[in-house]
């Protein structure tokens, strides 16, 4: 059992745990990733690490939540124990000797964003970022990013913080006034990482992505990860989760996470009819108190 | 004691075809006392038993058979322990027919004696009563490290504690188990029974850690440090093989390893009570001709499927899988094609799976294997639609713990190179089962964790 140490609410449906792993924490790159099942019965889901503290035996994980899973494990607190938290997977991301490097984070993506950051700029690397979410409430690690970047850009979709508009817009922005970067890291959902090399590509500058495809083991063993990078099929668990986003099938990728649909819908509606009832089953109790 | 002169085995009870293709529960439901004896009595106790020279551990064969029959039950199960330390789950799973029962002397006048039935028998008979944790010997003082949980590994951990070493098993999924508990279905061997042989290893004092990706948790070197004093690595062969053609990225295309390991270790038969999913649907092609394909197969059909066709390259002669399997699959349903090689996966425009093309094979000269070659015939192409593809062609050897250990020589198909005791090219380092055959069978596995047991008592006792 892994105990949550600490839990923060880094805006409406995105929470941050701070896990006491310490075998996981001691061996932590940045781009790994971990994998967590709450209970008995439960699934087995990644979730990339944000960050890691091998001293005090600790690994940060960021969720949004979205199906069943990550809403139950939004019900959780500090104290409270998960049944299964294993880690380190996935391939740690290296970087040649980077002058300066370009992070494009969006939504979720700025977490697993974060720490690749974190060390470039460690490393003494000029580090420009641009971060972006739909609301200025759905904004995360402002604040983490602004200590490990050099000059950081802020975008929401709706305006209501930084600049208006997706982060793609001040990626191409910055590249058609012709800075140059060694290496540009682009993070968040599919689309976006796929709109963001298309962006990249004509520039023929290096573009990391990192990808979160359905996972069953996360060591190789079940090949549920596959994904078409350059035209061959690579496991995600173990080949990245980073690859090269200029030969990504974003495609392929965005149909396979498709692929169970129907039945995250079946186990999230399960779960908050359960939820609800449980709610509804206390202020029952409440009402029946207060009649008493 | 009376010898039963009868042809034919035993019977074993078992549910019905048109039962079980539906359900979860195990198949075959063992031997009653009276039918244990009654088979018992079928063996004619030979001076020079084959059956025993059949067994990858020896099994002492005529003995237990002999109490069976004057029904010591107990001593039968103590004599089968003498060498096997998972009876129940060999009893179960082992192709007898390839082994101790091929050379039985009775199976040359009709069937031979059903040895496997028996084992089974005598294993289910003490665990029925309650396994009795044997006394244990002092403690040496020295660590051992063995890495993963299948057969290879819980043997090789069994046998070590007994000698009384302190020995921890690491294993990289939550449940440990191995291809006991992700690759073989309920219905062939019952999970619980798998639980019951780890907890035994835990009475023997072994620890048993789950959630342990070795190689990238921790290292063999990590181990060393750490004061174990011998790695066992026993990490089976894992890596799901693709065919290669194109299509196999569509929705619904499962590798087998990915089908089994949701439905067996996730139990997503039971979703959404559990919470892992799986899509099976009405019309399912199995790719290969395996025992994990029929594992497939006869699970897609328990999961709901309509129609469940198994595809395979060469002709029942050429099939791998156990005939006792291919009985149980043909009974349930499954419709073979066999000489029927697949070349593309079709799919629609949502990415999903609509069919299969395929082409017709004739056998032309021996290959390597010794098998006759399946060669394509020209212009036989069709189409056969499906919209659930399970490819079951294989597995190779998993490089994650292999890629993280230094010093480590390995086979030219990238298995860990190993001498006949496990020893392999590191000291300090022994290796056994699939990963170092490639998948083979439950009894090989631990037939490899006991020499290699055997061979690490002999290295500490001599390293002071």
């Amino acid at each position: 059992m892994f105990k949550i140490l600490e839990r923060k609410d880094l805006a409406p449906s995105i929470k941050l745990f701070v896990m006491d792993a310490p075998l996981v924490a001691k061996k932590a790159r940045p781009g790994q990733f971990v994998i967590l099942r709450i209970r008995e019965g439960g699934e087995r889901i990644p979730l990339t690490i944000a960050d890691y503290d091998a001293e005090k035996g600790t690994v940060t994980v960021v969720f949004q939540e979205v199906g069943k899973t990550t809403r139950e494990l939004g019900t959780m607190k500090a104290g409270d124990l998960l049944q299964d938290f294993v880690g380190p997977l996935g391939v740690p991301v290296e970087f040649p000797h980077h002058k300066k490097v370009l992070g494009v984070g969006g939504g979720l993506g700025v977490a697993p964003l974060y720490p690749k950051l974190k060390m470039l700029h460690e490393q003494g690397v000029e580090v420009v970022s641009i971060i972006g979410a739909k609301t200025a409430d759905m904004l995360i690690f402002e604040d983490e990013m602004k200590a490990v970047s050099d000059r950081l850009y802020v975008c929401t979709d709706d305006g209501s913080k930084g600049r208006h508009g997706f982060v793609t817009v001040v990626l191409k922005e910055l590249l058609e006034q012709g800075e140059k970067f060694d290496e540009i890291i682009i993070i968040g959902p599919p689309i976006l990482m796929k709109i963001g090399a298309d962006i990249t590509r004509p520039y023929g500058i290096p573009t990391m992505v990192s990808l979160n495809p359905i996972m069953v083991d996360g060591t190789g063993m079940c090949g549920g990860c596959r994904v078409s990078v350059g035209g061959e099929t690579r496991f995600a668990c173990v080949d990245g989760p980073a690859f090269d986003g200029h030969k990504v099938d974003f495609d392929e990728l965005m149909k396979r996470l498709a692929t169970y649909r129907d039945e995250e819908k079946i186990s999230a509606d399960r779960f908050q009819e359960a939820h609800e009832c449980k709610l509804t089953g206390k202020i029952k109790e409440a009402e029946r108190d207060a009649a008493e | 004691m009376p010898l039963n002169k009868s042809k034919k085995k035993t019977p074993m009870p078992a549910q019905k075809p048109e039962v079980r293709r539906r359900n979860f529960n195990e198949v075959a439901l063992g031997y009653t006392q009276e039918d244990a004896v009654n088979e018992a009595q079928r063996c004619l106790q030979c001076k020079k038993p084959g059956c025993v020279q059949g067994c990858p551990v020896q099994v002492q064969i005529p003995r237990f058979i002999k109490l069976i029959a004057e029904r010591d039950f107990d001593g039968a199960i103590k004599v089968i322990k003498e060498t096997n330390s998972l009876p129940a789950v060999c009893g179960r799973v082992c192709p007898q027919e390839e082994q101790c029962e091929q050379k039985c002397v009775v199976g040359k006048m009709g069937e031979p004696v059903a040895i496997g039935r028996l084992e089974r028998f005598a294993a289910d008979w003490e665990r029925a009563k309650g396994v009795k944790t044997p006394e244990l010997p002092e403690k040496l003082g020295k660590k051992v490290a063995v890495i993963g949980s299948g057969p290879a590994s819980l043997t090789c951990a069994g046998d070590l504690a007994k000698l009384g070493y302190d020995v921890t098993v690491f294993e990289a999924f939550h449940k440990p188990g191995g291809v006991l508990v992700y690759g073989i279905p309920e219905f062939r061997l019952p999970k619980a029974i798998v639980q019951e042989e780890v907890d035994f290893i835990k009475k023997l004092g072994v620890e048993v850690k789950t959630d342990m990706v070795m190689g990238k948790v921790l290292t063999v070197d990590d181990l060393f440090d750490m004061g174990y004093e011998a790695v066992f690595i026993g990490t089976g062969a894992g890596l799901p093989k693709f065919m290669g053609i194109p299509g196999e990225n569509y929705l619904g295309v499962y590798s087998a390893n990915e089908f089994l390991t949701r439905i067996n270790l996730m139990r997503a038969y039971s979703f959404p009570e559990t919470d892992t999913p799986i899509k099976v649907g009405k019309k399912v092609a199995v790719v290969g001709g395996g025992n994990v394909a029929m594992d497939s197969a006869r699970s897609a059909l328990r999961m709901g499927a309509e129609e469940v066709h198994i595809v395979y390259r060469r002709s029942e002669e050429e099939m791998p899988a156990r005939q006792e399997e291919f009985e149980n699959a043909k009974e349930e349903g499954i419709i073979f094609d066999f000489l029927t090689n697949p070349v593309r996966i079709l799919g629609d425009e949502k990415g999903w799976v609509k069919g299969i093309e395929c082409i017709r094979m004739e056998l032309g000269e021996p290959d390597a294997s010794g098998r006759r070659r399946p060669v394509p015939v020209k212009g036989s192409e069709f189409t056969m639609e499906v919209d659930t593809v399970v490819i079951a062609i294989g597995t190779g050897p998993n490089p994650l713990l292999i890629k993280a250990t230094e010093g480590l020589e390995l086979t030219k198909y990238g298995y860990i190179a190993a001498d006949e005791n496990g020893r392999t090219s590191r000291e300090g380092v022994w290796a056994g089962g699939d990963i170092v055959t490639g998948a083979a069978t439950v009894i090989l596995a631990m037939g490899a964790g006991k020499k290699a047991a055997a061979s690490i008592h002999e290295y500490l006792q001599s390293k002071k």
